[in-house]
């Protein structure tokens, strides 16, 4: 998948299904599911169709029927968050969790 | 609607800026091509994405050239999933993960018989590494490993 069809034509992969959606939307829109399952069949098919290596399926779906989004698509600036070399959370709480070791599959075993 | 070209823009904005220039991986070779052996509805499918997703009780992904990536089991509870990245905004896939690791899409997907099925378990990374060389060697060599270790038949990668 990609949302940056010009950085995946210089990187090449064997394969690929571009989605014009701003950055942070690779798969889809939150919150919309359907949307995501048509994206996704859209995407994945081409593993059976694509014969040839390099191909760039480009999808059919729109973010909005204007093209406003990409204006805002690149501010000008830097607005990246500083590079922290220390594990960034999401949350206290998920820092507490993951500092008691608490990730676990096991439902029984959470704390 | 015409793709945004984001090579140039970062181009420029980064002369602005005054930094030094970026050097994108551009790889002018004929891609490696292994056609699908079966139909997708009996192929095993893995995950590798890279928006910064982990799951609550697992360490978070730093921020400077991170090459670690997390397990996720695929039956994770999706309301369990977080997201952590500099350099995209976080609003959208903290509401709702899908947007960058589709998990509930390809669970979905499974169910309806679209997909054979997924691998046990999914991975994640950050992908906001600033080094091709060290995703070359380090990253990507690892996860190739996993997924062969998985049995999967294709793996679908996201990034952001």
């Amino acid at each position: 998948m990609t949302s940056a069809r010009d950085i995946t034509l210089a990187v090449n992969p064997p394969r690929a299904a571009f989605l014009n959606f701003p950055l942070g939307h690779t798969t889809g829109k939150a919150c919309e599911p359907d949307l995501q399952r048509n994206i996704l069949v859209e995407a994945l098919s081409s593993f059976e169709t694509m014969t040839v290596p390099g191909s760039v399926k480009e999808l059919s779906f729109r973010w909005s029927e204007d093209g406003e989004w990409k204006a805002r698509a690149f501010a000008e600036g830097d607005d990246r968050r500083p590079r922290h070399d220390t594990p960034q959370y999401q949350n206290d709480e998920d820092r507490r969790r993951a500092e008691q070791g608490c990730f676990s599959p096991c439902p029984f075993c959470r704390c | 609607m015409a793709p945004v070209d984001y090579i140039p823009r970062i181009r420029d904005n980064y002369a602005r800026l005054g930094y030094k220039t970026y050097s994108w991986v551009v790889n002018t070779d004929t891609p490696p091509w292994a056609p699908l052996s079966k139909p997708l509805s009996r192929c095993r499918l893995g995950l590798a994405a890279s928006g910064g997703i982990y799951a609550t009780g697992q360490v978070a992904f730093h921020y400077k050239d991170d090459t670690s990536f997390r397990e996720i089991p695929t039956n994770v509870d999706t309301k369990d999933l977080r997201a952590t990245h500099f350099a995209y905004d976080l609003s959208d896939a903290r509401t709702d993960p899908n947007v960058v690791f589709p998990i509930d899409t390809l669970r979905r997907l499974v169910r309806e018989g679209f997909l054979g099925g997924l691998a046990s378990r999914l991975y994640t990374f950050m992908g906001g590494i600033y080094s091709s060389r060290r995703v070359t060697e380090e990253l990507a060599p690892r996860l190739t490993a996993r997924f062969l270790e998985d049995g999967v038949d294709v793996v679908l990668l996201v990034p952001v």
